[in-house]
């Protein structure tokens, strides 16, 4: 492995369940887990969406959920606008991604760079 | 005697029905119509008058800033995500709050009081002898229905005789309006939509105990899939009003049918009747 300074970066991933082949979820507060993985080790832990099934305002709940993991990026489908402004305020980048697939394509998407910046 | 209007599907007459029966019943006694449909208030188009109007608010919190210490109290407590508490900085959705008040409770250095924000509007009038109309109007994109049906239920609380005209659906606006009322009258109209959503509306009803009827509305005379359900659920049909041109030109210029065609008015003289036999409450 290179011996240079490797910056870790927590990447947030929504997905509807608990391992890399895990599909991605296009909502961002109604997702059933956050996956959330280091970019620079790969090492990745899965965390239960407490608000998945949360009657309103779950968008603001969930992003909270990322400012307590110290997530420094989010790749989501979609973020509802008043999770966007905590993410934001929170300086948390958000990526969007839509193919549908896994989570895993979806950090080989944000690893290359591809995934579109939302925010 | 509080009257419900209500119907699972929109557009089966609900409105029609509730100012046709507050206009019949008022030339026998004071009535008080409520129009509970405060996405889409359409009373005051059949009962033109001046109205006084107020302003429905709701407590809404307010931060002082240099009070607060970010500690993220009132932020955990929040069950609807209005705030959001981060390292150096507080978010408020004043939106997404119900005003509990809670988070002035939990703030432990005083930050926050409340303060009203307004949601929508409330008009009363008299259109006419013995009919008090008490509209709530939701603010465009306010998100809270229910406290300006609230707000409008309040203002009809000592009234003897109040028929409320609910929103459509089954959602909170209607459980909302349909709390504490006496009896149910349930519109619908003889189309699989139709009976699709009775069922819907009829659970709602007993789930909150109230006893409901049923008022076909633009009967084709085919009403045997609905006069069944009706029978297998112990509903009476308390009127049928016929599929009509002249019924819906009357509607159309924004008349009345028992103003127009004052022969109804003994039917829904009859209505009101059944309506408080289903309760055995007295006028």
């Amino acid at each position: 492995m290179s011996k240079n300074k490797v910056t870790i970066m927590k990447v947030c991933f929504t997905a509807k369940g608990t391992t890399l082949d895990a599909l991605m979820e296009e909502r961002f507060g109604r997702a059933p887990y956050f996956i959330i993985i280091e970019s620079g080790t790969g090492s990745f832990e899965a965390i239960q969406n407490p608000f998945a099934d949360g009657g309103g305002g779950v968008g603001p709940k969930a992003a909270q959920v990322l400012i307590a993991n110290n997530v420094n990026a989010l790749v989501s489908g979609q973020v509802g606008g008043n999770a966007q402004e905590v993410l934001a305020a929170a300086g948390i980048a958000m990526y969007t991604y839509r193919t549908g697939k896994s989570v895993r394509d979806a950090f080989d998407q944000f690893t290359k760079k591809t995934l579109e910046q939302s925010a | 005697m509080k009257l419900a209007i209500a119907s699972g599907k929109g557009g089966t007459g609900k409105s029609m029905v509730a100012a046709n029966l507050a206009f019949t019943l008022a030339w026998t006694g004071p009535v008080t119509l409520v129009d509970c449909d405060v996405e889409e208030p359409n009373l005051h188009l059949f009962f033109p008058a001046i109205a006084s109007t107020r302003e429905v608010t709701m407590p809404v919190p307010v931060i002082d800033e240099t009070a607060c210490q970010h500690c993220g109290k009132c932020g955990e407590f929040c069950q609807y995500g209005a705030l959001t508490v981060l390292p150096n900085r507080i978010l408020l959705f004043p939106e997404l709050c119900h005003s509990c008040g809670g988070c002035t409770l939990v703030c432990p250095n005083d930050a926050i009081h409340e303060e009203p924000k307004r949601i929508g509007t409330l008009s009363v009038s008299n259109p006419q002898p013995g009919l008090k109309l008490i509209s709530g109007t939701l603010d465009t994109g306010s998100p809270h229905a229910v406290p300006v049906i609230r707000e409008a239920k309040n203002q009809a609380a000592h009234d003897p005789c109040v028929i409320l005209d609910t929103a459509p659906g089954t959602s909170c606006p209607v459980v909302e309006a349909l709390d504490g009322c006496d009896a149910c009258i349930l519109v619908t109209e003889s189309t699989p939509l139709g009976l699709h959503d009775l069922q819907l509306a009829m659970d709602v009803a007993a789930r909150l105990g109230i006893p409901a009827g049923v008022v076909i509305n633009r009967s084709d005379g085919k009403d045997e899939e609905t006069l069944r359900f009706c029978i297998d659920h112990d509903l009476e049909v308390m009127m049928t009003i016929p599929f009509s041109r002249e019924i819906a030109a009357i509607q159309n210029r924004g008349d009345l049918l028992c103003r127009a065609r004052p022969e109804w008015q003994k039917d829904f003289c009859s209505l009101f009747f059944k309506c408080r036999a289903l309760t055995g409450v007295e006028r």
